[in-house]
């Protein structure tokens, strides 16, 4: 295949992307649980045999070698499918929320991908945002951009409440503070009247500058759902934070991040501040999670105590390992498929849990890596030496 | 040559157990001063006291101006004071080039500013760091300089001890702390090594070497001088011929005949 497609071809990357946007839509578009299953098996031992005959390395040559023309691809894609589904509430909103989630990965890849620090409170600092977007929206005038704001700092904010014990303990000390964190978080809210108790709060649509986000549009006899202008906005969010985590990881604070999760007494004998970029991390990974949950909460219109257990934490943290450690292609690939397989196979539901712990065992076991591996880093998109 | 160190009744305790026991003594600058004795006599202590790993229990150590046993490890290596360790201590996932710029943290911009919006700033501090780290690593190895951006756990132990040499010198230190540099090695790869590092040195001008070793005939070839421990106590120093010559010494360390 290498001979058809020389290395510096981008056929394999676009060919790849239209693959995977098709096969969007039909898994979107099924009905049938049957329909389903069969498009879920087929897409694996599609992806197998194709690796087989060397496709998905050609891939990611290709990936790498046009990364422009790869991520405006990813953006086409994501509009295509949308697209699509014009006129559909749910698929639009699934969407959305897939790329609000992939945010949120994206903050939790920071923390935990390179500088090390197991968050297990990722969904807390996710209700944050929300708790904060519903207090906000509700009580006051503040201008709904603001508000999300707020709500990213608001998640830093609070996140830098644990930073002390954090930076004291160290690997799975570390991650128990979290785990209370997140805990305390969820019994918070449940007992306090003001944010609603367990009940929750509701909470108002975003309005940007006049542009309501919950009317949907209309031309003429074409009806278009409002959740569109969420995934508009979603996308928007998720490139950019994309865009911020790459560069990131592509620098010297991203090799600084790296050497403090590897080895603290290399980075000490080496003037590496490993506070400083454990906090650096922390914050900016919790910051990135409340825009995300704010965003969710204008969104779906409704918070309540019970989308923030410690298992959805769980949940981000296995869409993180599972995806590969540190690579946010692989982390969003990975959000698509823990966020969208259950809700279209409605016998998975009751057994989430189950299967997303078997699955993160056996990646751990198997394919330590994740499903796209990290691979070394380059500083410069292209750069050769 | 004007002194660079000086270490005046350095202790260090645990608990009981004293490693470094009212050590004295002076580096100048360029010099290249052996650190012998057995193990456990408090060797690699006295490295980790100077880089500030551990915090001595008493005693001064003045270089240029600062009191290490008073500093942060950091702080240590930003004053130019660098090493490595007696195992080998590579972040084995990143690459030799990520390896090597560990090392050289104290010469790179590290505000978000820099590298997150100021990217062709970048660009140009990475091409020059780059030409750098090339430059050195190929004074080590060409076949290791070719392979920079690959992952440093993908190299065998000889050019791993390498990297780690590099990741010490490529900030320019004014003091380089080498422990066991051998371990692990063949004496023909040990001389190489040392053949390579005294070609550093050349360009160097004012970097003086304080180096553990084992094998006596890279002491006695590279040491202008050598200082015997025995534990945590100074027993002999001067020329190696002269230390080797020594009856405490051979008792202690060297073995009689």
């Amino acid at each position: 295949m290498k001979r058809v497609f020389g290395p510096a071809s981008a056929f394999p990357a676009l060919a790849s992307m239209a693959g995977v946007t098709v096969f969007a839509v039909l898994f979107l578009h099924a009905e049938s649980q049957e329909e389903v299953m069969g498009l879920t098996l087929g897409a694996a031992a599609a992806l197998l045999l194709l690796a087989r005959f060397g496709w998905n390395a050609l891939a990611a040559v290709s990936f790498a070698g046009h990364s422009r023309t790869g991520q405006a691809a990813v953006l086409i894609g994501v509009l295509i499918i949308a697209a699509v589904f014009y006129d559909q509430h749910f698929p639009l909103l699934m969407l959305a929320s897939v790329l609000l989630y992939i945010v949120v990965c994206l903050g939790l890849n920071l923390q935990f991908g390179y500088a090390g620090v197991l968050n297990f409170a990722g969904a807390a600092f996710f209700g944050v945002g929300c708790y904060t977007a519903a207090v906000l929206t509700s009580h006051t005038s503040l201008p709904h951009l603001a508000v999300v704001l707020i709500g990213g700092l608001m998640a830093a904010g609070i996140g830098s409440l644990l930073i002390l014990p954090v930076l004291r303990t160290h690997g799975h000390y570390a991650a128990l503070v979290t785990i209370a964190f997140s805990i305390l978080f969820r019994v918070f809210l449940e007992v306090n009247d003001t944010l609603g108790g367990p009940q929750g709060m509701k909470v108002q649509g975003m309005e940007i500058l006049g542009w309501k986000l919950n009317d949907s549009l209309a031309f003429g006899e074409i009806e278009i759902s409002f959740y569109a202008n969420y995934v508009v906005l979603a996308l928007v969010m998720a490139a950019v934070a994309f865009m911020l985590v790459r560069r990131l990881e592509r620098s010297w604070i991203g090799l600084n991040l790296d050497a403090v999760r590897l080895d603290e007494t290399a980075c000490a004998a080496f003037g590496i501040d490993v506070a400083r970029w454990k906090i650096t991390a922390f914050t900016l990974g919790n910051f990135l999670t409340g825009l995300a949950g704010s965003v969710y909460a204008m969104m779906t219109g409704f918070v309540a105590p019970n989308s923030f257990t410690f298992g959805d934490s769980l949940i981000l943290v296995s869409i993180v390992i599972l995806g590969g450690l540190g690579n946010p292609w692989g982390l969003s690939v990975a959000a698509a498929i823990v966020l969208m397989l259950p809700e279209k196979l409605q016998f998975i539901q009751e057994y989430r849990l189950l299967l997303y712990a078997a699955l993160v065992i056996l990646i751990l076991l198997f394919r330590p890596g994740g499903l796209m591996p990290r691979q070394v880093r380059s500083y410069l998109p292209g750069w050769k030496p | 040559m004007s002194t660079l160190l000086t270490c005046d009744s350095l202790s260090m305790r645990f608990g009981g157990l004293v490693a470094l026991n009212q050590l004295s003594l002076a580096v100048s600058a360029g010099e290249i001063l052996g650190l012998i004795g057995p193990n456990g006599s408090g060797k690699t202590t006295f490295f980790n006291v100077i880089t500030g790993i551990y915090q001595a229990s008493e005693g001064r150590v003045d270089y240029l101006g600062h009191d290490l046993a008073r500093m942060r490890a950091q702080d240590i290596y930003r004053a130019g004071v660098t090493r490595t360790f007696q195992r080998s201590r590579l972040c084995l996932p990143l690459s030799i080039f990520d390896n090597l710029m560990i090392g050289n943290h104290r010469r790179l911009n590290h505000s978000l500013w820099f590298n997150l919006v100021r990217r062709s700033a970048f660009r140009a501090q990475f091409e020059e760091q780059y030409a750098q780290a090339l430059a050195l690593v190929r004074t080590f190895s060409q076949s290791l300089a070719e392979r920079l951006f690959e992952a440093a756990g993908s190299v065998n132990m000889i050019d791993r001890r390498r990297i780690e040499i590099c990741r010490a010198l490529i900030s320019q230190p004014t003091l380089l702390l080498l422990d066991e540099p051998s371990a692990g090695m063949t004496h023909e790869e040990t001389r190489e090594l040392m053949d390579d590092i005294l070609i550093v040195r050349e360009h160097m001008p004012g970097l003086a070497i304080i180096i553990i070793e084992h094998e006596m005939n890279v002491i006695e070839r590279i040491t202008e001088r050598c200082i015997v421990l025995n534990y945590g106590q100074k027993i002999c120093e001067g020329p190696y011929a002269q230390v080797a010559a020594d009856r405490q010494v051979q008792e202690a360390y060297l073995g009689t005949e």
